[in-house]
């Protein structure tokens, strides 16, 4: 068993690419599940709105990286906008049905033969981060301390992803202890109360909504930048479902919840995937193959979430007091 | 205004001197007047008035028998449900169609049968939310604390001493989860004064309240009034209401039935009828023993304090055609 | 309730008439090219049809048979280049406009059909009025075979619709896990057939009878327990996310990820009835979703549990308070909501290769169809589900198949926004 390789793997997952990805979707997440009480199940699609945006500005159109970043921006806004106008007056469980199905609708579009010409069918759209990575301050090389260590590319898309990251979580800070976030918390708590306190819910929903796309939205940024590609498949529920356990393990409600969240999921995953994958082909596991290490890891990633929900509901650094899993 | 203690029950009964004792009689200075208001479910007109008004700077008890429709009334006169018809005026200012965080910010503040405390809040953020024009509530100022820091401290101000006035100073900083029924309700109607309001709504203030409380729920009511604000309160209870209300508005079958000041309306003909009516000279229909069936464990419900448990709407059941029949039944049993 | 009878007897009413002008396959197994020649009203033979990918590289070969039809299957979605050998055409015969190349289109699940009109050699147009008229006719039948097919759609759906919204409406549980149940039900099947070796009737048998079994253990050792210790409706709904995540990836891990079809009934030939085109296996399979619905449905409006199921879904603290035995009432309606589940996943698998994903790929649709009947709704369900369906087939009349599901998902939204209680559903008090 190649130990070292395991123990490289597993570190750097903790502040990977897919962390740092997970751990904005999961922000964004957290702002509308974890403060608001919203049960946005269309995080995916979010992601999907701001990387295809990006992507398909500048490879199909060949209009500057800039540009793309602004209209993905930009479309994120409207798309959430147009999702909440419908939904946001549901009940909680209609709304989770009702948001997972418009994700469902915008991977369908963007993987659908008839839009091919622009948004590339099931392989998406590549050739679009040229720009992003002539931006790169840092000269080819492997930085790193010993076996610890990351490419120029991956560095640069490090730098800027755990950057993101940050302002993020200092906005979130000052929101959530501000009387805007007093607002949001009360909504999760009873809307009908707030909305007899003079308060417009519906405006602050929309609020939260958005500002959890655009949060969420800079992970689809990161993604499509650190592959250089964006595909329909990519985006699909799993990638929500699994934002909402990291904001979970983490613990909602907390503003570095779902980054430790998205590390410990990560380290974890990598960790165990790995780990059996080693031990398979190396012979100690003999009952499966390496190709059915995959499902193990998703197999322990819903038992995990299972067990998180029933004996550590409010994840690990959450209070209990505090979330709003036991309403309707 | 600082006149002596019996002044204002005084006052405010006067303004109804020589009024009389029938549904829609006119007020000399209505704050709220409602006008051919409707609202069905189905085959069930839950509320059917014709025509009410309130009287300013008074306490104005709404009652009736279980599935009255006085809650749907209240919903519909602050915006949570919209009447299928209707005009309604608060301060000479049309309200009909107006979303209730409108009605709210107008000065026309309601509270809720089933206490709605917002329970992982603490009580003093409870109390802060209630405050209106908080610059602090706009999302772009909120990154500045500096903008809201002072408001935020002559809000908190004011949140403390309602909390003293309303006994619950010492909870200040617990969630309001941890409180007992009854001082949920105080605290709920203290929030309510954080709004700054001009017409008190309370659906049911005495409901699942312990007996010690109800006393002191009573004169904080009375002093509502007496701080200039107009009460407009909902119970069951005859007794209460005789208490502290300056008049009576009595709905029955979703209709306005009799008005008047509480020593009379108790002895008035169609009240008695409405509450005693078809129930003791006839025998239950099925679908009366239904209904009774429901309301009896929506207390139940409401007495173990679940809060979010969804509570039967004893006017909308789930075959709105059979209640109009039962209410067809219970017509011909009293005819 | 009353309404969602009226509603339920009209669509059986509808069905049946539907069922006895006659009907047709559902949706088609993999990707694929195909079309038929006719000339002068008789079917050509040995005509040999080429297929290549848009940049030439060859992907197969067809030649005509006797009744002047060809096939090729291709491998993945995309534009695709046909071509026809006008030599092996007959003498006297040539495509009208002489182009012999066709560029279509095939979509996920969906054979193309390409169109080579055959005119007489000499040039001369074939009677004008003709094709006009047959194109509408030929619009006609399209509707009422995707009409078929779209009932074929929604009974499968309205199975596993019906458990999914009275688990609802008894416990408050919306469950993303329903999916992986008709999943089991169709890998169960594949199991006890290919690789235990019963027939495939008895094997879906087995499976459904496991599947109930399934709910009836899962509702005793897992849901039951979290109720009893007052966990949250949210709660229970993401703890549902995750038993689905840990089902379809154990699925994944024993079964695979290949697509495989049963190893009876799959390639079975079409029979025409009316206007519609179908293996016999849809007829039977249909006849058998109608039977148990409308049993299912009788046992809700006739026997006494059925009642009391209607009860607790209505409400359960009252329904408990007149003496119903709401936990019994509730391992009930888990039992024969996963033994329904597992008969819509028996029945998918007919007309679909079994795959891990099949469950959840229909999840949405199922959900759809009980949003829009009503969430907790039995016969709520049952009316969205067939709406569903419907909408789904008639839609690619239309629009691109590729997209059909998001039609229903559109009008899911669309119906919630004007009647956001679904079409059958109760408002909530507020207050």
């Amino acid at each position: 068993m190649d130990w070292l390789t395991i123990l490289v793997t597993t570190v750097e997952a903790a502040v990977g690419v897919e962390t740092v990805v997970y751990a904005l979707a999961a922000l964004g997440v957290n702002i509308q599940f974890g403060y608001s009480g919203l049960l946005n199940f269309g995080q995916a699609a979010f992601l999907g709105v701001a990387g295809y945006g990006l992507a398909v500005i500048v490879s199909t159109f060949g209009l500057p990286f800039w540009l793309g970043i602004v209209v993905g921006l930009a479309s994120v806004v409207v798309f959430a906008f147009l999702l909440g106008v419908p939904t946001l007056k549901l009940r909680a469980d209609y709304l989770a049905i009702v948001t997972i199905a418009a994700a469902e609708i915008v991977r369908l579009i963007f993987r659908s033969v008839a839009f091919k010409d622009v948004f590339g069918g099931s392989d998406g759209r590549r050739a679009f981060s040229g720009t992003f990575y002539d931006m790169n301050p840092f000269p080819p090389g492997q930085y790193g301390i010993g076996p610890f260590g990351f490419s120029e590319r991956v560095l640069w898309v490090l730098v800027l992803g755990w950057f993101l990251v940050g302002i993020s979580c200092l906005a979130i800070y000052l929101l959530m202890k501000s009387p805007w976030g007093r607002v949001l918390k009360a909504i999760r708590e009873d809307e009908d109360a707030v909305r007899s306190l003079g308060k417009n819910v519906f405006s602050y929903k929309m609020q939260a909504l958005i500002l959890g796309g655009v949060v969420g939205c800079f992970g689809g940024f990161v993604y499509a930048l650190a592959f250089a590609s964006v595909q329909p498949d990519v985006f699909g529920t799993e990638l929500t479902f699994y934002a909402y356990t990291i904001v979970i393990l983490g613990g909602a409600a907390r503003v570095f919840g779902p980054v430790l969240g998205a590390s410990i999921f990560w380290v974890l995953l990598v960790l165990v995937g790995n780990t059996l994958s080693e031990a398979v082909s190396a012979g100690y596991i003999t009952f499966m193959t390496t190709t059915q290490v995959g499902p193990v890891r998703f197999m322990l990633v819903g038992l995990g979430l299972i067990l998180l929900l029933v004996f550590r509901p409010q994840g690990i650094f959450g209070d209990k007091r505090e979330i709003a899993l036991d309403a309707r | 205004m600082h006149a002596e203690p019996i002044g204002f029950k005084a006052k405010a009964q006067a303004a109804f001197a020589g009024l009389e004792s029938e549904p829609g009689v006119r007020k000399p200075d209505p704050i709220l007047v409602v006008d051919k208001v409707v609202r069905r479910f189905g085959g069930l007109t839950a509320v059917d008035v014709d025509h009410v008004e309130i009287q300013r700077g008074s306490i104005t008890a709404l009652i009736g028998p279980n599935g009255a429709g006085k809650t749907t009334f209240f919903n519909q006169l602050t915006g949570f449900d919209t009447a299928d018809a209707g005009e309604w005026t608060f301060n000479g200012a049309r309200l009909n169609g107006v979303p209730a965080h409108k009605v709210a910010r107008r000065g026309m503040v309601r509270t809720f049968q089933l206490t709605k405390a917002l329970s992982k809040l603490t009580v003093l953020e409870n109390m802060r939310l209630g405050a209106q024009g908080q610059k602090g509530e706009n999302f772009f100022r909120a990154f500045v604390q500096s903008i809201w820091r002072g408001q935020e401290d002559a809000i908190t101000e004011r949140a403390e001493q309602l909390l003293e006035r309303f006994k619950l100073d010492k909870k200040r900083d617990d969630f309001a989860g941890s409180l007992s029924g009854g001082q949920r309700k105080l605290l709920e109607m203290a929030r309510a004064l954080m709004v700054e309001p001009e017409l008190v709504m309370l659906d049911e203030p005495m409901a699942g309240v312990n007996p010690a409380l109800t006393q002191s729920l009573l004169g904080h009511v009375k002093d509502l009034r007496d701080q200039g604000m107009t009460v407009l309160f909902v119970e069951h209870d005859m007794d209460m209401v005789r208490d502290i209300s300056d008049w009576v508005i009595v709905m029955a079958q979703g209709a306005v039935i009799a008005e008047g000041p509480p020593d009379t309306i108790m002895s008035d003909s169609r009240v008695i009828d409405a509450y005693l009516g078809a129930h003791h000279d006839a025998p239950l229909s099925q679908e009366e023993a239904e209904l009774q069936l429901q309301a009896a464990e929506a207390e139940l419900e409401e007495e173990a304090g679940i809060e979010h448990a969804e509570p039967t709407e004893p006017n909308e059941p789930a075959e709105p055609a059979e209640p109009a029949a039962a209410s067809e039944e219970k017509k011909e049993a009293s005819a | 309730m009353r309404r969602a009878v009226i509603a339920f007897t009209a669509f059986l009413g509808g069905l049946i008439i539907l069922l006895s002008a006659g009907a047709a396959n559902a949706w088609a197994e993999g990707e694929g090219l195909r079309g038929t020649l006719t000339f002068q009203g008789q079917p050509v033979n040995g005509v040999k049809i080429t297929v290549t990918t848009e940049s030439g590289a060859p992907v197969g070969e067809a030649t005509s048979d006797a009744k002047g039809a060809w096939e090729v299957p291709v491998p993945a979605t995309g534009k695709y280049t046909v071509k026809l050998d006008a030599s092996t055409l007959p003498p006297n015969a040539a495509v009208r406009g002489g182009n012999l190349t066709r560029t279509p289109s095939v979509f996920e699940g969906n054979v193309s059909t390409v169109l080579f009109a055959l005119v007489a050699a000499d040039g001369a147009a074939q009677p004008g009025e003709e094709p006009e008229a047959s194109a509408e006719s030929r619009w006609w039948t399209r509707v009422a075979q995707l009409t078929f097919e779209g009932f074929n759609l929604g009974l499968i759906i309205a199975l596993a619709a019906m458990g999914l919204s009275l688990i609802f409406g008894t416990t408050g549980l919306t469950n993303f896990a329903h999916g992986e149940l008709v999943t089991l039900g169709a890998v169960f099947t594949f199991f006890f057939s290919s690789v235990v070796g019963l027939p495939v009737i008895l094997a879906g048998v087995v499976a459904v009878v496991m599947g109930g079994a399934f709910g009836y253990l899962q509702d005793r050792y897992f849901w039951g327990v979290l109720r009893g210790r007052g966990t949250g409706l949210i709660g229970m709904m993401i703890i549902s996310i995750g038993v689905a995540l840990f089902l379809r990836y154990a699925i994944l891990f024993f079964f695979g990820p290949q697509s495989l079809p049963y190893n009876e009934y799959a390639g079975q030939p079409g029979i025409d009835v009316g206007p519609i085109t179908a293996a016999p296996k849809n007829f039977i399979a249909m006849g058998i979703e109608l039977t148990v619905l409308i049993v299912a449905g009788l046992a809700l409006l006739k026997t006494r549990t059925g009642k009391a199921a209607r009860a607790v879904a209505d409400n359960p603290a009252l329904a408990a308070s007149s003496g119903i035995n709401v936990d019994r009432v509730i391992r009930i309606i888990w039992t024969a909501g996963g033994a329904v589940a597992a008969l819509a996943g028996v029945m998918l698998g007919l007309s679909q290769n079994v795959q891990y994903q099949m469950g959840q790929d229909m999840l949405l649709l199922i959900f759809a169809g009980v949003t829009l009947g009503g969430l907790g709704t039995a016969f709520g369900a049952l009316v969205g589900a067939l709406v569903v369906g419907l909408f789904i087939q008639l839609s690619t009349l239309w629009v691109p198949p590729e997209l059909k599901s998001l039609g229903a998902l559109a009008v899911l939204i669309i119906v919630l926004l004007l009647r956001p209680q679904g079409i059958l559903g109760r408002r909530e008090r507020i207050g």
